[in-house]
């Protein structure tokens, strides 16, 4: 083929790149999805443990007429997820890209935002909608704008936000979604019905990581589903997060079961020490994700922290302490731990955690502010030390 | 002549001495085609960096090493202009986003977008994604890391991020669930020796046990230290003797002046004396936390049981307070007139101070 053959060459291309495109897209994509986005609920129905907020929305699909919606609660709780079933329930795939603002603390949201972008597509008409789209779902005259991470947003550029949600109310639904409700001025929070979306409770959540460990092919050893519940405290995306990580540590290959995978899993085998268990997740592994400290570490800090008589525990908390943060185990969750085990312990008297848990809300607010941790475990060690020595 | 610590500073994931399992781990998953975003954390020294260095080798090839320096212009919403550095290669770039202090975010969100939206120049690159790696991941404002959550959803194909801190406290949760976290311990004082003693192979160096022993105890299990140790004890000194002694670095030095002057005399004089080593220490930019950290420890040496759990309240309390006032002298002053207090207090028996 000659170089200078413009047209051959283009013929060329387009054939090997429509060879090319689809196998290694299609592989791609499967490959770099996050479980997170897989497994999203694609319709209002999927979505796990909100079920009066669902039944709320559910009904006012039907009518078709929706108020501004504000979405709260903790991470990983299905607010984004819910929303986003809710738009493409409303509209379908097509009419979703036109109808459907999405901004996130990602997107410059300053206030200039607020009065050009927001306004602009605010104020846009309603495109009418194709017979074909409308007799496949509602399609409302309205658009939804969602702001996601609203708590975010600075006080100002809330406030701007207020009258533009009146005015354009007839053609415009917004929907904020944050953690903490607080964070919106009261203003916008008056204009909104709220939606609380409570942390899941154990067993959806379970059911949920069943399900994804059997689509997935990911095989657990027993109690690590309980484990990635409890490590995750009601934050299904953690869970599902720490579920991904670990099943790739442990398989990192994918999940392709036969050929020439066989081969090596016996290179792996000798090179990992856990050998037969490489395939498997493990407990271990997910405490180790999640940045959880081993019990025994802690105990033995705490065990450290118990009074002698006669002599000063300095010695023994200060080397366990220095090779806790050695081993770059985090302050926070150091913190976490002890406090859980110590206000359970009832061997500890009531006056004593009163005590004890102000020291903790003390530290707690100096690791916040950036303090040393070294300096701060080992000075609440040592006061919890002296604290139980009363 | 490169210092020890760079020349001999592993390049591959092979050549890594410690952490068998995490360089497994990490190899496997650079491997696997699917590489999650990284939070990696641990103490300094303990080889975070020369770990992501040896995996960005290991997922796309020598071309990795190649990097250079670019500086770039970002303007903020308010038309300042800020000046940024950034170290990168073909395939990955390295950022610093707490140099520019508070205006991180601006860099944080045009800097990664345009990254993640413009795909792998070089066709023939190993990964389709670039990675960018950010250093001081814990002193990035609330509004960066917000900024960065849903970046790293949204443009996952093209983007991989790297967190890397020292601790993960500042960390905000949702950054936190959408990272696998990767905790890079210190290497204990038996794996220091063994890579003193191997490093001190490869230089041709007369290698002492007795000398690394105490090396690796007094380099407080930081590797790099270590490796500094060594090569000061080596430079200053023809024969090494098992018991030739390692100089400690000058502000350690200077540090424990002060422990042993703040202990010797416990006077208003005293402590102007002090201030002025102090001064000193500061304008040669050793960090406050250090100094307090380094200082409270050295007291701690030389005072009785019974004060120890004192001392370390009050250093836990300004070190807090040298994070929340702005003008660190005061609170390094403070500490020192504290702690003279107490000891004061309790030399002459009294029990409430």
């Amino acid at each position: 083929m000659s170089f200078f053959d413009l047209k051959a060459r283009r013929a060329a291309a387009a054939t090997a790149a429509k060879d090319a495109v689809p196998s290694t897209s299609a592989k791609d994509t499967t490959r770099t999805v996050p479980w997170v986005e897989k497994y999203r609920p694609k319709s209002l129905s999927d979505v796990t443990a909100q079920d009066h907020t669902i039944t709320v929305l559910k009904r006012t699909l039907q009518s078709s007429n929706l108020p501004h919606m504000l979405f709260y609660g903790p991470p990983g709780t299905g607010k984004t997820s819910t929303v986003l079933a809710l738009a493409k329930e409303l509209y379908g795939p097509d009419l979703m890209k036109s109808r459907v603002l999405e901004l996130n603390a990602s997107d410059e949201r300053g206030i200039s935002i607020v009065r050009d972008k927001i306004k602009n597509f605010a104020r846009t008409s309603v495109s009418n909608a194709t017979t074909s789209q409308s007799s496949a779902y509602p399609c409302p005259p309205y658009k939804i704008i969602i702001l996601d991470e609203a708590d975010s947003m600075t006080q100002d550029a809330q406030s701007a936000l207020r009258r533009t949600m009146e005015t354009y109310s007839k053609i415009t639904r917004f929907c904020l979604i944050c953690n903490y409700v607080t964070r919106i001025i009261d203003p916008l929070a008056s204009r909104c019905s709220k939606f609380r979306f409570k942390p899941l409770d154990a067993g959806s959540a379970e059911e949920r990581l069943r399900e994804i460990c059997e689509k997935e092919g990911v095989r657990c050893e027993d109690g690590v589903i309980e484990e990635l519940i409890k490590v995750a405290e009601g934050d299904l995306r953690r869970a599902i997060t720490y579920l991904q990580s670990a099943a790739k540590l442990h398989n990192p290959n994918g999940i392709t079961i036969e050929g020439d995978q066989q081969e090596d899993e016996g290179d792996r085998m000798d090179v990992d020490d856990a050998g037969q268990g490489s395939e498997v997740v493990t407990v271990r592994s997910i405490q180790e994700i999640a940045g959880v400290v081993p019990d025994d570490v802690v105990e033995q800090l705490l065990k450290a922290c118990e009074p002698k008589k006669g002599r000063s525990v300095y010695t023994e908390v200060a080397k366990i302490v220095e090779d806790m943060v050695a081993d770059g185990w985090n302050a926070g969750q150091i913190l976490v731990q002890l406090y859980n085990i110590l206000v359970y312990d009832d061997v500890v008297t009531a006056d004593q955690k009163n005590e004890i848990v102000l020291l903790f809300s003390e530290v707690d607010k100096r690791l916040a502010d950036g303090s040393d941790e070294h300096l701060q475990i080992l000075d609440l060690a040592l006061r919890i030390s002296a604290v139980l020595a009363k | 002549m490169p210092l020890l610590v760079d020349k001999h500073r592993p390049r591959s994931l092979e050549a890594l001495h410690y952490h068998e399992g995490l360089s497994q781990r990490l190899k496997a998953l650079a491997n696997s085609g699917d590489f999650p975003h990284l939070l990696i954390y641990g103490p300094s020294g303990a080889g975070k960096k020369t770990r992501i260095v040896a995996t960005l080798k290991e997922l796309y090839g020598p071309g990795a090493e190649k990097i250079r320096i670019d500086s770039r212009i970002f303007t903020t919403t308010s038309n300042r202009k800020i000046e940024f550095n950034i170290v990168s290669s073909n395939y990955h770039l390295e950022i610093t986003p707490s140099d520019v202090g508070t205006y991180d975010r601006v860099v944080i969100q045009s800097l990664l977008k345009e990254t993640a939206q413009t795909q792998q120049v070089d066709t023939s690159a190993k990964q389709r994604f670039k990675v960018v790696v950010i250093n001081e991941a814990e002193h990035l404002s609330r509004d960066a890391q917000a900024a960065l959550r849903r970046t790293m959803e949204k443009y996952s194909p093209n983007l991989r991020l790297i967190l890397v801190a020292n601790s993960t406290a500042n960390i905000i949760p949702p950054i936190k669930s959408r990272t696998l976290l990767v905790r890079v311990s210190a290497p204990t004082e038996g794996e220091i020796e063994g890579i003193l003693k191997y490093t001190a192979g490869l230089e041709g160096l007369e290698y002492r046990e007795a000398l690394g022993r105490r090396i690796a105890k007094d380099s407080g299990r930081n590797l790099r230290k270590a490796l500094l140790m060594l090569e000061a004890v080596y430079a200053q000194n023809e024969i090494v003797k098992d018991d030739t002694p390692i100089p400690p670095p000058d502000y350690e030095a200077l540090i424990s002046q002060i422990a042993d002057e703040v202990l010797a005399e416990h006077t208003p004089a005293r402590i102007m004396q002090v201030r002025s080593k102090f001064y000193d220490l500061l304008t040669h930019c050793i960090p406050a936390t250090v100094i307090l950290k380094l200082l409270t420890f050295r007291l701690i040496e030389k005072c009785d049981d019974a004060l120890k759990a004192d001392v370390i309240k009050w250093s836990a309390f300004y070190e807090h307070r040298l994070h929340s006032g702005s003008k660190v002298i005061f609170h390094l002053e403070a500490f020192v007139a504290k702690f003279m207090r107490i000891l004061e207090g309790y030399l002459m028996g009294m029990v409430d101070f």
